[in-house]
Order: C-alpha cells, then sequence, then structure tokens
C-alpha cells in the first residue's frame, strides 16, 4: 500500500509541473521522459518481472500506431475510439506472438531473436501494403482539440501520457503483490522448479507477454497523437525495441521504479553529453555511448540494485 | 519479491528528486528572448543517425550563408545585427527534431531553417508552428509538408509533386524533340516517402502521354545487391530505366548495370540520390557519363553559383543540392529579416509571406509563397557529360544539348 | 518472368551474396557459441573493418586482397582487447549486461566514425571493381566470387581450428560446461577473449572480400546485422558449416525471393524461414545440440 501512495505522490507532483512549468521545453522533456518510461515499463513487465527477453518490442508499438492512424485516417474513426482498439491489437498480437513461441519453449536468445524477426516480418509487411500507406506512411490530419486526442498545450499530452505511465505503474505493482505476480516471477527463477509446484508456465507467459503488448501499444498510440506521423521504419524498425529496454535495464529490470529512473538517467545524459560536447556531430553520442558502458559496470543490477543492495543482502533480491 | 524496506523507498525519492534538478541544470538553458545583440536563427538537421551525410552537408550551406551575411554587414534594417546559428541535431528521428525545435524556442530563436527529411519536416515544422518560428524548409520533397495550413511553414525548393510533373514534361519533350525512340519504361524506387511517392505519380501519369509502364520495382534501405535488380531490367529490357532512391542505392544500381552492361537508352532519374552529385562523378566518372537527373539545381549561369561551388570545392566538400539549397534558405530569411526590420517571429513570418526576393541563384524567378509554397520553384534537367554536371533542359538554363538516347 | 536464365544468374549471384553473409555470420556464430552472447556491436565491428581496408587502400595504396593479413590480425587483437578489457569486466557475467554493453559499444563505434571520418560514404576502384565472369551463361561479378571462395576458406580454417587444435578443444569444453572447464584449469577468460577475437577477424576478412564491390560509411553494419543474426539462428547457434550453409541458403531465398516478390517484399522470405527454423527447429537446421 505505501509503494501505490507512493504511485500516488509521483502521479500528482507530474500533474502538478504545468502549474509550475510554463517552458515547452522542459514539459517536452518531462513528456518523453514519460514516454520512454511507458515504453521501458511495458518491456518490463515481460523481460524483468517475467525474464522473456524481447528484441523486438517494435511489433507492439508499431501495432498501436498503425492502428490508431490507420483507423482514424483510413476509417474515419474518432481518436478515443480508435485507442481502446490499438491497445487490443497490441495485446493480441501479443497473445499471437506467446502462444507461438511460448507454445514451442522459446528461451533466452531465441525468444529475444523471434520477437525481433515478428518486428521485420511486419515492418516489410507495413512497407508493402496500401492502407498502411505503405512506405509514404501515414499522416493524422492536425486538429488541435482534445475531442480528437489531439492538444493545443502540452499539458494535455503530459497528462495522456502520464495516464499510461500510471497504469504501468499499477500493473507493476499488482505484478508484485498478486498471487500471479509471484508466478510470473517463479517462472522467471526457474521455469522447471514453477512448473513442478503447479504453476501453469505457458499461461503465465502468455499473460504477461500480452499486459506487456497492450501498454507497448499505448506508447505507440500516443507517439502517432504527438508526432501525427507514422512510417513502417519508425513503427516497427529496431529504433523502438532498443528505447524499450534500455530504461529497464539501465534503471533496475523487474522493479516497479527502474523503468521511471532508468528513462530519467539516459535522457538526463543525453541532455547532458549534448550541452557538454559541443556541435561536432557525433561525439555527443559516442560520449553517451561510453557513459552507457561505464553504468553497466558500475550498476550491474541497474540503478535499483544501488538501493536494494543495501536494503537486503547481495544476491537475496533479484534485480 | 521482498518487499523494500521504507527507508530504502525514502531515500529512493529523494536521490530521484536529487536527479531531476540535476537535469534541470545541465537540460534546460533559460529562457532568453533578448531585443539586442545577434538574431538567433535556428539551424536543425539529422547530423548523426543514417541521414547524416546529407545534414552535414545542409548545415555547411547554412553555415556558410551566415558566415557570409555576417562578414557583409549583418542585418542593416537592425543596425547591422549579426546572426547567430544555433546548431540542432535531429539525430534522423522525428521526435528528436521535435525536441530541438522546443530548445531553439526556449533559446529565443528568431527562425528556424531545415530539417532536410519530410518526416523530420513534418514534426519540426508543425512543432515550431506552436511558437509561431518561421520555418524555412530546406529540402523537404513531400507536399504534405506545406499542405496543412501551418503559417509559419514556407518552402523555397519544389516538392515531389512538381518536380514529378516537371520530369513528366522534360522527359516528353526531350522524347518527341529526338523522334520518339522510346516508348518502355522501368521505374526502380527506395521504399520511403520520397522514392514511393514519386514513383507513384510517376506510374499514374507517364501511360497518358503513350509511354508504357512496364514494370516498377521498390527496394529497402539499404538495398546489400541490385544483381537481381539489373536482371531484372535486363529481361525487360526497357528503353528507358528511372531510378528514385538515395545516394548509396543510387551508386550501387548503377555500378551493377554498368557491371552486368545494361545500357537502356537514358538512364531518367527523378531526385536521383547520385546523378546530380559531383561526388559520383569523380569516383566513378565511366559510371556516371550520360545519366539525366531531374532535381534541384542552380542558375548555371549566374556567376554566384559558380562562386559559392569553387568556395565550396575549396573547402574540400562537394557542391550538392543540400548545400546550396540550405545556403539559399538562410538567405531566403535574412531578406525577410531586413524587410521585417525586426527580429520578432511574427513579423518575419508576416515578410516571408509576402517574400518576392529575387537575389538568388535558382532558376525560380522572385519568390512568392502560397500556402507556404515557393510557386516558382522548379527543378531543372541536368547530364552528366564529360565528367561534369550540365544542364540541357529547359532551354532558357541549359548549357548544351540533350545526348539522347545514350549510347556508351 | 522466372525465365530459366534468369532463375539460374539469380541463384548463383544470390550464392555469391550469401556467401559474404556467411562470412559475416560465422564470427558471430563463435562468439554466440561460446560466449552465448549477441554480440550487438558486430555490424559496427564490421564498419570498423571496413574503415581499415578503406584507408589502407587510400593511404598506402594497398589493394583490398593484400590487406587480408593486415586486418584479420588487426581485428583479432582489436577483440580480444574489447572482450577482455571492456565487455568482460564491464558486464559481470550478465546477459542483460552484455546486451547494454555491446549495444553501447555499437554507438561509441558508430559516433566515432562519423567524428572521425565524416558522414561520406566511401567507394574505393580497383581494376576488378567492374570485372565479371561467364559461368553456365550468368554474368558473376569477379570480386563476389572472390568472397565466395574466400568464406569457404574462412569457414574451413574455423572448422580446423575448433576441431583439432588445444584452442578448440578448451573452446569446445566452455561452449558445453563453463563451469566444468574452469574446474578442469582452463583459462575461461583468455578463452573468451580469444573466441571474441577470432570472431572479429572474420570480420576482418569479410571487410577485406566485401568493400570491393560495396561501400562504407558509418552506418553500413546496421544492414548486415539482422541478416546475420538470421543465419546464426538457421545455422544452429555456435555451428560454423550452419553459418556456412546457412548464409548460402539465405542469399539463395533473398535472390530468388526478390525476383519473385519484388525487392522489398522478398526480405519477408527470409523472416519468415527464421521465424519458422526458430518454432520448429530452434537448434538451427544443422545444429548438434537436440
Amino acid at each position: 500500500m505505501r509503494e501505490l501512495a507512493a504511485i500516488a505522490v509521483f502521479a500528482l507532483a507530474v500533474a502538478a509541473v504545468p502549474a509550475f512549468v510554463t517552458s515547452g521545453y522542459a514539459l517536452n522533456v518531462v513528456i518523453m521522459t514519460l514516454y520512454a518510461a511507458l515504453l521501458g515499463q511495458a518491456w518490463n513487465i515481460l523481460g524483468g518481472f517475467g525474464g522473456q527477453f524481447s528484441f523486438g518490442h517494435a511489433v507492439f508499438f508499431g501495432t498501436g500506431a498503425y492502428a490508431m492512424a490507420v483507423l482514424q485516417v483510413k476509417f474515419g474513426w474518432n481518436a478515443w475510439a480508435a485507442l481502446p482498439a490499438a491497445l487490443a491489437l497490441g495485446g493480441a498480437m501479443g497473445a499471437l506472438i506467446g502462444a507461438l513461441s511460448f507454445r514451442y519453449g522459446l528461451r533466452g536468445s531465441y525468444f529475444a531473436l523471434v520477437t525481433l524477426a515478428f518486428a521485420e516480418v511486419f515492418r516489410i509487411l507495413a512497407n508493402t501494403f496500401d492502407f498502411t500507406g505503405a512506405g509514404v506512411g501515414l499522416m493524422v490530419p492536425l486538429a488541435a482539440t482534445a475531442a480528437r486526442m489531439q492538444f493545443a498545450s502540452p499539458a494535455g499530452y503530459l497528462y495522456l501520457i502520464l495516464g499510461f505511465v500510471v497504469a504501468g505503474f499499477v500493473v507493476s505493482w499488482w505484478l508484485k503483490h498478486s498471487r500471479y505476480g509471484a508466478w510470473l516471477q517463479a517462472v522467471r527463477d526457474n521455469e522447471e522448479s514453477a512448473a513442478a509446484l503447479g504453476v501453469d508456465v505457458f499461461g503465465v507467459k502468455l499473460r504477461a507477454i500480452v499486459i506487456s503488448g497492450v501498454l507497448m501499444a499505448a506508447g505507440g498510440a500516443f507517439y502517432v497523437q504527438y508526432l501525427h506521423y507514422i512510417d513502417p521504419h519508425i513503427a516497427y524498425g529496431l529504433g523502438a525495441s532498443v528505447e524499450a529496454l534500455l530504461a529497464p535495464i539501465v534503471g533496475g529490470m523487474g522493479t516497479v521504479w527502474g523503468p521511471l529512473l532508468g528513462a530519467a538517467l539516459l535522457h538526463a545524459l543525453g541532455e547532458t553529453t549534448r550541452n557538454l560536447m559541443g556541435d561536432a556531430p557525433g561525439i555527443n553520442l559516442a560520449a553517451y555511448g561510453v557513459v552507457l558502458v561505464l553504468m553497466v559496470s558500475f550498476m550491474p543490477r541497474g540503478v535499483m540494485g544501488l538501493f536494494q543492495a543495501r536494503g537486503a543482502a547481495r544476491g537475496s533480491t533479484h534485480a | 519479491m521482498t518487499q523494500p524496506k521504507r527507508s530504502t523507498r525514502r531515500r529512493f525519492l529523494r536521490h530521484s528528486t536529487a536527479l531531476a534538478a540535476g537535469a534541470g541544470v545541465l537540460g534546460f538553458p533559460a529562457i532568453v528572448r533578448a531585443q539586442s545583440g545577434p538574431i538567433k536563427v535556428g539551424v536543425l538537421h539529422p547530423v548523426t543517425g543514417f541521414l547524416a551525410y546529407s545534414g552535414n552537408l545542409s548545415r555547411l550551406g547554412a553555415r556558410i550563408a551566415i558566415d557570409e551575411i555576417n562578414a557583409a554587414g549583418g542585418i542593416k534594417a537592425l543596425g547591422g545585427a549579426k546572426i547567430e546559428a544555433v546548431l540542432g541535431d535531429a539525430q534522423s528521428k522525428p521526435e528528436v527534431g521535435v525536441a530541438e525545435v522546443e530548445k531553439m524556442n526556449q533559446g529565443g530563436v528568431s527562425a528556424i531553417v531545415g530539417a532536410y527529411a519530410s518526416a523530420i519536416c513534418l514534426a519540426t515544422t508543425q512543432a515550431a508552428a506552436k511558437y509561431n518560428i518561421p520555418h524555412v524548409v530546406d529540402v523537404g520533397v513531400a507536399d504534405q509538408i506545406v499542405e496543412r495550413g501551418l503559417k509559419n511553414t514556407f518552402r523555397f525548393a519544389p516538392g515531389y509533386k512538381v518536380v514529378s510533373q516537371e520530369a513528366i514534361n522534360y522527359f516528353h519533350i526531350m522524347n518527341t524533340l529526338a523522334g520518339k525512340p522510346a516508348r518502355t519504361i522501368m521505374i526502380i524506387h527506395e521504399e520511403s516517402l520520397f522514392g514511393t511517392g514519386t514513383a507513384n505519380l510517376l506510374s499514374r501519369e507517364l501511360p497518358g502521354l503513350g509511354y508504357e509502364v512496364k514494370e516498377v520495382i521498390k527496394h529497402a534501405n539499404p538495398t546489400r545487391d541490385f544483381n537481381n535488380i539489373v536482371l531484372r531490367i535486363k529481361a525487360v529490357n526497357p528503353d528507358i530505366v528511372i531510378p528514385a532512391n538515395y545516394y548509396n542505392e543510387y551508386a550501387l544500381l548503377l555500378r551493377t548495370m554498368k557491371q552486368q552492361n545494361v545500357q537502356p537508352k537514358a538512364i531518367f532519374s527523378v531526385l536521383g540520390g547520385a546523378a546530380s552529385s559531383f561526388k559520383f562523378v569523380k569516383e566513378f566518372p565511366d559510371v556516371a557519363n550520360g545519366v539525366i537527373d531531374v532535381n534541384h539545381w542552380y542558375n548555371p549561369k549566374d556567376k554566384r553559383a559558380l562562386a559559392l561551388r569553387k568556395k565550396v570545392e575549396g573547402m574540400k566538400e562537394f557542391f550538392t543540392y543540400e548545400v546550396f539549397l540550405n545556403y539559399q534558405c538562410v538567405h531566403l530569411l535574412a531578406d525577410a529579416i531586413e524587410r521585417a526590420k525586426s527580429r520578432d517571429r511574427d513579423a518575419i513570418v508576416n515578410a516571408l509571406a509576402s517574400s518576392t526576393w529575387s537575389g538568388h541563384f535558382m532558376p525560380y524567378g522572385p519568390t512568392q509563397f502560397v500556402n507556404g509554397q515557393n510557386q516558382g520553384a522548379r527543378p531543372l534537367v541536368l547530364q552528366v557529360l564529360q565528367n561534369d554536371i550540365k544542364v540541357i533542359l529547359p532551354n532558357t538554363y541549359a548549357q548544351t544539348e540533350p545526348v539522347f538516347p545514350w549510347k556508351a | 518472368m522466372l525465365e530459366p536464365s534468369i532463375l539460374l544468374a539469380s541463384a548463383l549471384n544470390g550464392l555469391t551474396t550469401g556467401a559474404v553473409y556467411a562470412l559475416i555470420a560465422l564470427g558471430l556464430t563463435l562468439i554466440y557459441g561460446v560466449l552465448h552472447i549477441i554480440n550487438f556491436a558486430h555490424g559496427a565491428a564490421l564498419m570498423v573493418a571496413l574503415y581499415g581496408v578503406y584507408y589502407l587502400h587510400q593511404r598506402l595504396g594497398l589493394d583490398p586482397y593484400v590487406s587480408l593479413p593486415i586486418m584479420v590480425p588487426a581485428m583479432f587483437a582489436a577483440g580480444y582487447a574489447l572482450q577482455r578489457l571492456v565487455i568482460g569486466r564491464a558486464s559481470h557475467g550478465k546477459e542483460e549486461n552484455v546486451l547494454l554493453v555491446t549495444l553501447g559499444i555499437a554507438i561509441v563505434l558508430e559516433n566515432l566514425a562519423l567524428f572521425l571520418f565524416k558522414s561520406d560514404t566511401q567507394t574505393i576502384d580497383t581494376p576488378y571493381t567492374f570485372s565479371t565472369m561467364n559461368i553456365l551463361g550468368a554474368t558473376i561479378s569477379v570480386p563476389k566470387v572472390v568472397a565466395f571462395a574466400g568464406a569457404l576458406v574462412v569457414a574451413g580454417l574455423l572448422l580446423l581450428l575448433v576441431g583439432r587444435t588445444d584452442l578448440g578443444r578448451a573452446i569446445r569444453a566452455i561452449a558445453k560446461e563453463r563451469q566444468g572447464a574452469r574446474l578442469v584449469g582452463i583459462d575461461v577468460d583468455h578463452v573468451f577473449a580469444m573466441s571474441f577475437g577470432i570472431g572479429l577477424a572474420c570480420l576482418g576478412a569479410a571487410a577485406c572480400f566485401l568493400l570491393p564491390a560495396y561501400y562504407v560509411n558509418p552506418q553500413v553494419g546496421n544492414g548486415f546485422v539482422l541478416i546475420a543474426f538470421t543465419i546464426v539462428v538457421l545455422g544452429g547457434m555456435g555451428s560454423f558449416l550452419g553459418a556456412l550453409l546457412g548464409g548460402l541458403i539465405i542469399g539463395l531465398v533473398e535472390s530468388i525471393g526478390g525476383l519473385w516478390l519484388g525487392e522489398s517484399l522478398g526480405q519477408i522470405g527470409i523472416f519468415l524461414i527464421f521465424i519458422a527454423v526458430l518454432l520448429f527447429r530452434p537448434q538451427g537446421l544443422f545444429g548438434a545440440r537436440a
């Protein structure tokens, strides 16, 4: 319950930001950090709590994004009606990929690579068919009104993404405290012994990938509403997949706060290297990469690992 | 599954606020909206990531123009105020482009020039529109950029509809003058917005003029091997091959055609990535010779263009459309600031909207913006001849006659 | 459309392209088989090797094939050092950390290249860049035929190395049972670094064979990463023969698929095969483990 209270405090604190901060730049940083945190939360459910590493979370991101764009542009749906459909399709995509790969017992690198392959297949399909706009992509017409889930002020987008992130927090909290969450973490720690204890390993993993897919699709839906344009490369490219796994690994996998901490840290790092290293192209990103490697080497269990190492004996908790 | 201790939680919250504060110190520039000092202009391009090549050339063109304006005494209507370039890197991603626009707004830029790729321009123009920052689009050939009613957006160069339409017209003229040797066509295009959009327009319009589009082949970026496509060209044996793709793929395609000894009556490209590139002509003269391209190009008789080319080549860079379009866009903006007599964004937007600037070396005539698109903007038809790029059409700008059909 | 002559030319061309893929995948499969890590920096390392070949040609006038004896040991040394000094230390043996570390290295290499060599696409002109030879009526580029032969030789050498040498025995022991190998006194860290070094040495060779008919820029490696992963899985992770045959198969599928479905959609065949293999035969077509 304390953790829920902390989530509530966080939500209220962020919700109050637009009242004190008027800078569009700062608000955009907050929005993009929350957006990265959302992708991280989605990945963390399956990768952190469930131990199933995905390299292809873009497949859910892209599905959410395209559902949002196609339903509005080609079918004339209202964005608010399209959103539940986008989330459902993200979940369905999770069910499809999960059913196939978990049925055949794919784990570890094999699972990682099969998700990557699915993302590529959908990238190529999105590139081919006319109803996704093929290579031209899809543009959602500008209409800055909340009735179409577009907002004239950044505060509107901030509340939208905050809503998704809070949902992600609640799900993560539930995974920490529910019986289902215990099963999922038991599967992560040792599939064979979990099965021996009577846990339905397949079902547990399947539910995790569906939830993860829904949250990731929310990220895709947000992207479309915020930037109004989607193409196959943005939707299903490696970029979204990598962005989703960076934050939770840096922040601390299988923790409630890890994805947010990781996202905040990476954003701060990106901005700092950009501001410190000057305008020579590439050098700031190279510095970013160096710090990333250093962070991993000094915080092998993520940022959250630093806190947990003191609270509990080494190795008894999972980062 | 261990319950984190309460003390840990508090410590965590403390740490995270410290972190956020740290980010604030390092990340957020303070709002500056100076009324004196240099006039800040955002120069926003993808200088890292997969568009880095074009992004860096774009940045070069803009910086040369800014240096020249400053060396010539700055903006005279504002007491010789200098222009200060605020450089931005979109990292080849639309959302990073938006973040840069927000930062530039915070930094008090009076206008933005950029952002090369269509997908990035779509995002940056609408982000800039929130603050009514005048945004001069340098390349961004997707026509949707200027079709969304954004009052702050001005594109100096033509979009792909005009380029494709002109390409069709000129091709028909050229073919008719030569006694109609060509009838069948094959289009090879890259899979994203620019290539697909161009190919769609071409394959819709060309049959109306009596041409048969035998096949349209779409390929990925990067395509590692063009032998298959060339095999199909060989099998179809079209009179004309029309490529619409980026530099690397264009160069590989032509190299493979040369290797497989495939020589159509013309390679007639539309916004061909390497066709109007001095780099390609220099590195592969045998492959490049004879290639025709419809592309952004300067008036070859204008001395200022030739002087700029000399200057750029003196810097050991190639004089590409990225360079000269950005160079011109900065000058267009400077002209607007002169006439606005103000660094105020609204005033500059109005000055751009009423711009009739003719001090450029492009074949556009005086600027006239309707819904943000420069009405006179059009491409020229070029052909690589004797290791140089020559204008062959229209006659007003032509340096030489087209060599068509081409015989290797 | 699918006339026999075109089909044959396309198939031969696919095989030669596949040989280059195989060379890149050979290094990746060794690294995977021994260290059990998915090396995200593989594409960036290939890019570095291509720049190496490019500058040896531009500055010293060395033919890419003559650069082989320089590039292979240089890349080996770089790989050895990278694993020993960076990846091994920074990752603490955790899979997710290796992922981040190799990703970080890829970001660093790509952007350092951008900073140092600029973003221009560079090509080299050799006397044989445009030469072709006639095989069964199909015109095939000479550099690709050389690459095909080169891939066969490299795969053969790797098989010999792993099958016949002490180092090979240690590599196999570690691939099979890491803890046991440590217990019998094998210097695991050294063998890890040797494996990583050999993996990158393969890229050194691949770069020498690739550049005459291709190009280099800071992003060039990205185009090969996914395809190399596919081949590794197809052939069975850790299997050299599998990587070689897998590369040839993928080259063939890409080529024929492109002919049949179009270059853009044709790529889909690669990934569908990839998924099917993962689902129905995850040990790969030629993997030893059941």
